[in-house]
């Protein structure tokens, strides 16, 4: 693989776990992937719930100077709100995941445009909303496998990582319908 | 194997202090420093250290010092509100030459500003934040890497020189999370502060060693008298206006950094040899200051990059040697022009200089910077 930068955004509202979700896919890219470079970032409001914030991850197998998103490659968007501020700088040809609950205006831009039930899995198969973000990330790994960037199996270790002990199933199974979601779209 | 951790700057930070041998911290949380705080709460009590949660950040600093006194090392945490009321102890700390090791993370000011936003603000308040006459040393970490390892230099330097050392970070590299390769123990150096080796009876507080003009310390509860004051000592520590003595302790505490300026400053080049137009950057911004040099380089632009690392002494004589064929100094920053005063200086008028401020809470994308090149190309 060249250089190539790729750049990855997880967009929503505050509460919604999309810091963790990035978080996650850094881990998983940088620990249990060989050579890549990676660098997360977010930006958020001084609230804790609401508002919509951002983050990013950024992987390379080159040096990494500019450490946030600038045309991103792949973004998972979650709010409307998110979406009205973000989703415009998307890289053409680019990947654009929008939640189909939350996001009732998809963006018209130059992109492939997938609008799936991330949400509304989380909330009607797992029946907790709180896992939207591991769902979110089931989706971000069947992209990133497409990629040939990361094995699906790192994002799995790196989830098992960091949720708490006692909810591994939850997420897990959360994981997987994400997973799902869009690999028969691909 | 060296380890390969992915982690925040602020966490890096906190990992970098325990190996340089932090033993104390006295914090009160603030965005965007608060994880700093937060983890030394877990990994302090794991190396027998002491973390204490205090009533606010004056009181912080105020036991930060108390327990480098004691004889720990000692580091406290910040941002810009808290940085300003830690103020007047810092100074206290300049004069009582009690090492201590402050962190700041930049956001957006003045007052409580924009407390999750980056900024560069605070350069000048690192340098004359406190008043009277003293030198500052400030190092600004650009990566995850850099924030470990530079606090442990922040350690190194406090302790070596008997002062408050302060690590401006920013919000952008303090919540960044990137990976790290944590360097073996042993592969680094450690420096701790120099002891008295005369009987307690005779110790002399603040006589300088005439090697280095640094007094040895004590610390409290060795048997050795040692009077503290933030007023002008002599060499016991007590108060005096005698005109020679008042004037030799300010000479000494310049000249004990003066003196050793070479060793201390630190800096980073990027193509320098042939450069007509030179950006320098520092912090957050040097990371989109190189990707717009690399960009300019591609097209056969010829733009080097200069990256202080310490802020304070800031790398005079480092840059004036760079000068030679450059035409345009360019100084990015994230704030409206404080360290493109120094670089005013050492250019002294040889090639034009240009600042660029941003105060919106963002960082610099690399097309503004590269637009800026094109600018003055």
């Amino acid at each position: 693989m060249s250089d190539q930068r790729y750049e990855i955004r997880i967009a929503g509202s505050g509460g919604q776990g999309v810091i963790l979700a990035a978080v996650i896919v850094g881990e998983a890219l940088a620990l249990y992937e060989e050579g890549l470079n990676v660098v997360q970032t977010q930006a958020y409001g001084p609230e804790a719930r609401g508002g919509a914030s951002k983050a990013e991850v950024i992987v390379s197998r080159g040096k990494i100077d500019y450490p946030k998103a600038t045309n991103p490659n792949l973004q998972v968007i979650l709010t409307q709100k998110a979406c009205d501020e973000y989703v415009h700088d998307a890289s053409p040809n680019s990947v654009v995941i929008v939640d189909d609950f939350f996001v009732t205006e998809p963006p018209k831009i130059n992109a492939n445009i997938y609008s799936l039930p991330i949400v509304r899995t989380a909330r009607e198969e797992i029946g907790r909303e709180i896992v939207t973000n591991m769902v979110a990330l089931g989706t971000i790994a069947s992209i990133l496998e497409s990629w040939d960037l990361a094995k699906p199996e790192s994002i799995r270790k790196a989830i098992l990582d960091r949720v708490p002990k006692g909810t591994e199933e939850l997420n897990s199974k959360a994981f997987e319908l994400g997973y799902k979601l869009i690999k028969e779209k691909l | 194997m060296p380890k390969v951790e992915f982690w925040q700057g602020n966490t890096a930070v906190v990992m970098g202090a325990i190996a340089a041998g932090c033993r104390f911290f006295g914090g009160y949380p603030i965005t965007p420093s608060s994880e700093i705080a937060e983890i030394m709460a877990a990994e302090l009590p794991k190396v027998g250290g002491k973390f204490i949660q205090m009533e606010d950040e004056i009181a912080s600093i105020a036991s930060v010092i108390g327990a480098s006194i004691a004889g720990l090392k000692a580091m406290t945490a910040t941002s810009g509100p808290g940085f300003s009321l830690k103020q007047e102890n810092i100074g206290f700390a300049y004069m009582t030459e009690v090492p201590v090791v402050v962190i700041n993370v930049m956001r957006g000011g003045p007052s409580t500003g924009l407390p999750t936003k980056v900024s560069q603000q605070d350069v000048m308040q690192a340098r004359w934040g406190t008043h009277g006459d003293h030198e500052t040393i400030a190092l600004a970490p650009a990566s995850v890497q850099e924030c470990y390892e530079l606090t442990i230099e922040a350690f190194n330097l406090s302790e070596r020189f008997r002062q408050p050392v302060i690590l401006l970070s920013d919000e952008v590299v303090g919540h960044m999370r990137e990976k790290i390769v944590i360097p073996e123990k042993g592969s680094y150096h450690i420096v701790d502060r120099k002891r008295p080796k005369e009987d307690p009876e005779k110790f002399v507080p603040y006589k300088p060693d005439p090697e280095d003009d640094i007094p040895p310390m004590a610390s409290f509860g060795d048997g050795y008298r040692w009077h503290v004051t933030g007023l002008t000592h002599n060499q016991w520590g007590f108060p005096t206006n005698d005109p020679d003595i008042a004037e030799e302790k300010i000479l000494r505490l310049m000249r004990k950094v003066r003196r050793f300026k070479g060793e201390i400053v630190k800096y980073d080049t990027y193509e320098v040899e042939d450069a007509e137009i030179l950006v320098v950057a520092y912090g957050s911004v040097s990371r989109t200051a190189l990707s717009a040099v690399r960009e300019a380089r591609s097209r056969g632009m010829r733009v080097g990059f200069f990256r202080p690392i310490t802020l304070w002494p800031f790398p005079d004589d480092e840059l004036r040697g760079l000068l030679g064929g450059v035409k345009s100094v360019l100084v990015p920053e994230l704030n409206c022009g404080q360290m493109i005063l120094e670089v005013e200086r050492v250019v002294g008028g040889k090639a034009r200089v240009f600042g660029k401020g941003l105060v919106n809470g963002e960082l610099f994308r690399p097309s503004e910077i590269f637009d800026f090149i094109k600018e003055v190309a």
